[in-house]
């Protein structure tokens, strides 16, 4: 049973966990592309109103750490203002004013120098302030240090709320699962439900651990740089401020090219493993008609494929680091001109193109970041999409609002004109009619796909029926809670399922709260109880994952013992066709039997024994019962039965004589 | 990863010198900017030396222009280096892997091998591509810092020694708190995953059960363990950057400080300051980056041990030297004392088994499970290689032969039926390419498949979805079966191959089977003492031995163990 992925996930970088450095950022282009990303994105946004106090207070805290960081240049520029000052006045003599050293330098023809220091704070013959120094850096440590605070609390307080809110997502769809009719399972792959509890809401926690903190701050740091490189020198500001939208637009022309790329590299890449999957896990058989020259010939043409796009998606988003460093020295050097221009006509200060300086670095980082968390973000909205779309699948019917109370269950089973249709157009069942009598036993019988197993999941309210009705002791399935109904049947299938845990969890599984006394004669009952104590830890023997080291025999005991403990009224049972070796046969053809004894049984028979001892026998064919009656009866007529039983035997013999 | 880094990186040898190259030119550039860059402070700003400090800006953008060719070819050749790589050692473990026999197979596990195909792949090749980029720069750049400071001031430049090592002692630091977080949040990922697994794998019992509010706890359980553990790992990392960024701006704070005094002593002119500033935060952000990189590189490192692991491991089976081409005995299948235990295992799974079996006869094989006849016919088409005694085909040794011509001779259906993705015609052409359609016809035919391929609007290019999922499961079947009449083999081998088919398509099928196959050698596995009632001979297997070979009526009379078999499926009359 077991289903391969065929969609996958859109996913980031192979590093999971909070990853580092380029990896996140630039693998994060999926090409997975959200088709409401606005919706999406509110919606998914609604997941914290009940934290929107915390993430004012985030929010607040951010302000506070961005701007403490952005004012630190500022300050330092002041501090090495001083220094150079110092420097200057050192370099007059003593007790000369300062008006008289302008002066001096005008009428020594050195008339910018004279600008420069008439604009300047300059104490002629005096060194370095030291305690102003000081008192400053005194202040730009306590201010990065109140930055570093702030950032710690914001980035801890937006852990809490980003964790809280995954697990509710994680805790929504598993809910939501468990309200999904059948139907919904049987037509979605497996792995790609799996897909998207795990892969998809995992890529949505990163985003929200480490990008929205990031672009958040980003923006900050932008405005707030901004702001004071205008307050510094407004000339010098719009030369960066020019620097913004061609950083942007390199960034962006670079991170398109180069996404497209990553998408190519994760579609190839999917592809790829598709195809070592599919050759793995048919080794046999690709071995036995000698095919592994053409898989291996597949291979290199899949593997090609992603190495061109993963070098092109690699090369290509290299590009934008040292673009960002080009633009970025352009700009310096812009500052470095004109700033010096401005220095030596005194109408800017040393310490100013300094701090400006730093500012400018500061500014295309968090410029080349938003791009790319861009990037990131719509990645994280089309998981967001693929988990909505989960959320709002059609739930089952909503249950009878009175609901009927089964008590006293006799298994008087009628099920009248019944109709039912997986798809729309294609009927499957029509007008079957049925009678089982409390204790009687029902063998069902016809080829693969006659819908005996629709049956089954019509009985247990799997599946919603389309027309007649199913009734139990008179009351109608649908009037009755689903919980209730299903307690009164048992069911043991051929698939069976044991979950990783220990014997005694496993077959207690049929009934809450059983106690140890009731699971060792529910095992005893199903004949395992030999079985489980032969095992290193008997009954706490932990089984492994989709019990591997069970055989398909005993497994099918355990369910049957899961059914003894359950005790149901009526039972629905699929008898074993192949795999599993006679001896196990006879013992679970035993314990079968005993189940079944009082109980109305519907039976999915393959074994004559079994179809002949049943009281009636439904043959059915195309989804509809052909014809119904005990053995004699349908031997009798001669019809469809009459062959199926004869093809079994005689046939074989025929042809083999 | 050594190892195989080496390994693979011979063919790129070239390429990799020309990359280093590349980042050396690329590091001199960087650490020779912030020179320029005092210069143009130092003896343009402060001297109001105009033209100087445009002579010195051209200096810049040249210097940053050579950078940025250094760095664009730098990324060329490193991307092409690191995926070539990448690319080359999926191409060895897919190879390898396609080698593989079972044995080696099971001992690794198919979804294992996938994972360490493409995802293990993809974990070193990450590192490969930091390693030619950041993490073979930064130590570069630090060094080159070191020594640039160093030219700066020599006396500031003590506090190199201090600052580093506290940025190292924190991400020490955070780095030993988060590894054993990193391990622990892996686990209860794959605990979320297996619940929730199992939880879509059971449904119907869940339902069935009504235990949806116990499964409901059970996640909750495993989604509040991953949700704590992911809130540490979190919050940790919450303290790591801006307690990096406090370090850098106390550093500067530090350097501004101590750098004034000299300055004022005369003992290092301010536009040094400058400089050495821009060398500090080189260094811290050389350091830092190395450090966050190395963080990858344990992930890695156990990936590249599991590549290693794969391409270390020898194929068991293999073709032999000179191989022999059977002579005209056709079909001729004889097992003789054949005896077979899997790896590492103390007891033979078979002991001592011989037989024959010719052209126009079936030779059936039952027994419970665990008896062995599974692995009896593994041996067949060399899944597995005896390690007793021999089997003949045509008179010759099967390992004796080339693998390619032994396959040929055989068709064989697994008892899990497995298509490829692709049509229906894909799938039966896979024995043989250059099928006309009328044979794959005909093969329908025989399999009774016609049937239900007619009725499929695009008939034999219908498509099959991977592991032939819409299709059902006796269709799967059928289809195999086709599939392996297609080429008309000398030996045909069922494994359980019937299983999933009612009982009149099996009957059906039975009898054409038999028609189709009359020139050929049958060996079927069976469950169904009714399936196998009519063949040349049985043979019935225990715990590994043959406790009985003969007919139907032979087996009756003589062997116990039959008669055990035949009584628990069949009633009287039909035994007689």
């Amino acid at each position: 049973m077991s289903r391969k992925t065929t969609s996958e996930p859109p996913r980031r970088g192979p590093g999971g966990g909070p990853g580092f450095g380029p990896g996140h950022a630039m693998m994060a282009g999926s090409g997975a592309k959200p088709k409401d990303f606005k919706a999406s994105f509110r919606r998914l946004a609604s997941y914290f109103r009940d934290d929107v106090p915390v993430l004012i207070v985030i929010l607040l805290l951010g302000i506070a750490s961005v701007a403490f960081t952005v004012v630190g240049p500022k300050l330092l520029g002041n501090a090495t203002q001083r220094v150079f000052e110092g420097v200057v006045g050192q370099q007059f003599p003593e007790g000369v004013s300062k008006a008289q050293a302008v002066e001096g330098l005008r009428a020594a023809g050195e008339d910018e120098i004279a600008d420069m220091l008439a604009s300047m704070d300059v104490e002629p013959g005096q060194g370095v302030d030291f305690a102003e120094v000081r008192s400053i850096l005194a202040l730009v440590a306590a201010v990065y240090a109140l930055s570093a605070l702030f950032g710690w609390l914001q980035q801890w307080l937006m852990a809490g709320v980003a964790m809280r809110s995954i697990y509710q997502l994680r805790r929504q769809v598993d809910e939501k699962l468990a309200r999904l009719p059948l139907s919904y399972y049987d037509s979605q792959p497996r792995g790609d439900i799996l897909s998207r509890v795990t892969n998809d809401i995992d890529n949505i926690s990163q985003t929200l651990q480490q990008s929205l903190i990031q672009v958040v701050t980003a923006l900050l740091t932008i405005i707030g740089t901004l702001g004071i490189m205008f307050w510094l020198s407004p000339l010098l500001a719009v030369i960066s401020v020019v620097t913004i939208p061609v950083s942007m637009v390199v960034t962006v022309m670079i991170a398109k090219r180069s996404q497209k790329q990553f998408a190519a590299q994760w579609a190839h890449t999917g592809e790829l493993n598709g195809h070592v999957e599919e050759m793995f896990t048919g080794h046999d058989v690709v071995k036995v008609f000698g095919r592994q020259q053409e898989a291996i010939r597949v291979f290199e043409e899949h593997n090609e494929r992603v190495y061109e796009a993963s070098f092109k998606a690699q090369f290509i988003s290299g590009l934008i680091r040292p673009a960002m460093m080009f633009i970025n020295n352009l700009n310096y050097v812009a500052i470095a001109i004109i700033g010096g221009v401005g220095i030596t006509r005194g109408t800017i200060s040393l310490g100013d193109v300094q701090a400006f300086i730093q500012y400018s670095r500061q500014f295309t980082q968090p410029i080349a970041q938003t791009a790319s968390i861009a990037n990131v973000l719509q990645s994280t909205i089309a998981s967001a999409e693929r988990v909505f779309e989960l959320l709002d699948e059609d739930e089952e019917l909503p249950e009878a609002e009175k609901p009927a109370r089964l008590e006293h269950v006799n298994g008087h089973i009628r099920i009248e004109d019944l109709s039912f249709r997986y798809e729309p157009e294609t009927p499957l069942i029509e007008d079957l009619s049925l009678d089982a009598r409390p204790g009687s036993t029902v063998a069902i019988v016809g080829p693969t796909g006659a819908g005996k197993t629709t049956l089954v999941n019509l009985l247990m309210r799997f599946y919603e029926i389309d027309g007649g009705r199913i009734s139990i002791d008179g009351t109608d399935i649908r009037d009755v809670a689903r919980a209730d109904l299903r307690r009164t049947f048992g069911m043991v299938l051929q698939d069976t399922w044991l979950f990783e845990g220990t014997m005694r969890d496993n077959i207690a599984y049929g009934r809450e709260g059983a106690t140890e006394e009731e699971i060792v004669s529910a095992a005893r009952a199903a004949r395992v109880d030999h079985f489980v104590r032969t095992l290193p830890d008997g009954y706490d023997t932990v089984l492994g994952d989709e019990a591997l080291n069970v055989s398909q025999g005993e497994r099918q005991l355990l369910t049957i013992a899961r059914a003894f403990l359950a005790d149901p009224e009526v039972l629905i049972l699929d008898e074993a066709t192949s795999s599993v070796d006679t001896r196990t046969e006879v013992l679970i053809q035993e314990a079968m039997a005993e189940l079944m004894e009082g109980r109305t049984s519907f039976v999915i028979a393959h074994r004559l024994s079994t179809i002949r001892n049943a009281e009636t026998i439904i043959v059915m064919d195309h989804g509809r019962i052909i014809e119904q009656g005990n053995h004699a009866e349908l031997m009798a007529r001669r019809g469809f039965y009459h062959d199926l039983y004869n093809s079994q035997f005689v046939a074989a013999y025929d042809e083999a004589s | 990863m050594t190892r195989l880094l080496v390994r693979f990186a011979k063919p790129y040898r070239a390429q990799l010198a020309l990359v280093l190259v590349l980042l050396f030119a690329q590091a001199i550039t960087n650490l020779y900017l912030p020179e320029l860059n005092a210069d143009i402070i130092n003896n343009g700003v402060i001297k109001g030396d105009i033209p100087h400090i445009w002579r010195t800006g051209g200096w810049i953008i040249a210097v940053t222009l050579l950078m940025g060719i250094t760095s664009v070819a730098g990324a060329y050749w490193g991307s092409k280096v690191s995926m070539g790589l990448g690319r080359d050692m999926r191409r060895a473990i897919f190879s390898r892997v396609e080698e593989f026999s079972r044995s080696e197979l099971n001992a690794f596990g198919a979804p294992s091998l996938i994972t360490r195909n493409t995802n293990d792949v993809q974990q070193v090749q990450m590192v490969l591509v930091m390693a030619l980029s950041v993490m073979v720069l930064a130590p570069m750049m630090a060094i080159g810092g070191v020594i640039m400071a160093i030219r700066q001031d020599v006396v500031l430049s003590s506090m190199i020694a201090v600052i580093v090592p506290l940025m190292g002692a924190l991400i020490w630091v955070v780095m030993r708190r988060a590894l054993p977080l990193f391990q622990s949040m892996q686990v209860k990922v794959d605990r979320v995953n297996q619940v929730m697994r199992e939880k879509l794998s059971g449904v119907r019992v869940i339902r069935a059960f009504v235990r949806t509010d116990y499964e409901q706890r059970r996640f909750d359980e495993a989604n509040r363990d991953l949700t704590d553990v992911q809130l540490k790992v979190t919050q940790l990392f919450a303290v790591t950057m801006p307690a990096m960024m406090a370090i850098f701006n106390f550093s500067t704070v530090a350097i501004i400080w101590f750098g004034a005094a000299r300055v004022d002593s005369g003992a290092m002119p301010i536009g040094n300051l400058t400089a050495f500033l821009s060398y500090i935060m080189q260094i811290l952000m050389a350091v830092l980056m190395a450090v966050l990189m190395f963080v990858m590189v344990p992930r890695a490192a156990a990936s590249a041990e599991r590549i290693q692991e794969v391409l270390e491991t020898e194929p068991t089976v293999r073709d032999p030297e000179h191989p022999v081409v059977p002579d005209g005995r056709r079909g001729v299948l004889s097992f003789e004392h054949v005896e077979f235990r899997y790896p590492g295992a103390e007891d033979a799974v078979l002991h001592d088994v011989s037989f024959s079996a010719g052209p126009g006869e079936t030779t059936a094989i039952i027994g419970s499970t665990g008896s062995g006849k599974s692995t009896l016919i593994n041996l067949i088409p060399r899944f597995y290689d005896v390690t007793g005694g021999r089997v003949l085909l045509g008179g010759v040794d099967i390992r004796d032969m080339d693998r390619q011509a032994l396959w040929d001779r055989i068709g064989f259906v697994h008892q899990r039926a497995f298509l490829f993705s692709g049509t229906v015609a894909s799938n039966l052409r896979y024995a043989k390419e250059d099928a006309t359609d009328e044979e794959l016809w005909h093969a329908l035919e025989v399999a009774q498949g016609v049937d239900f391929v007619a009725e499929m609007p695009e008939g034999l290019d219908a498509p099959i979805t991977q592991g032939g999922t819409n299709v059902s499961g006796g269709q799967r079947q059928r289809l195999a079966i086709a599939r392996a009449l297609v080429n008309r083999p000398e030996v045909y081998v069922f494994d359980d191959s019937f299983s999933a088919l009612d009982f009149t398509t099996d009957a059906r099928l039975r009898a054409a089977l038999k028609r189709e196959t009359a020139e050929a050698t049958v060996i079927i596995v069976a469950q169904r003492v009714s399936t196998i009632m009519d063949a040349t001979r049985i043979i019935v297997l225990d715990r590994g031995e043959v406790v009985g070979i003969g007919t139907h009526h032979e087996l009756m009379e003589t062997c116990r163990t039959y008669q055990e078999i035949v009584y628990s499926q069949l009633s009287e009359e039909e035994v007689a």
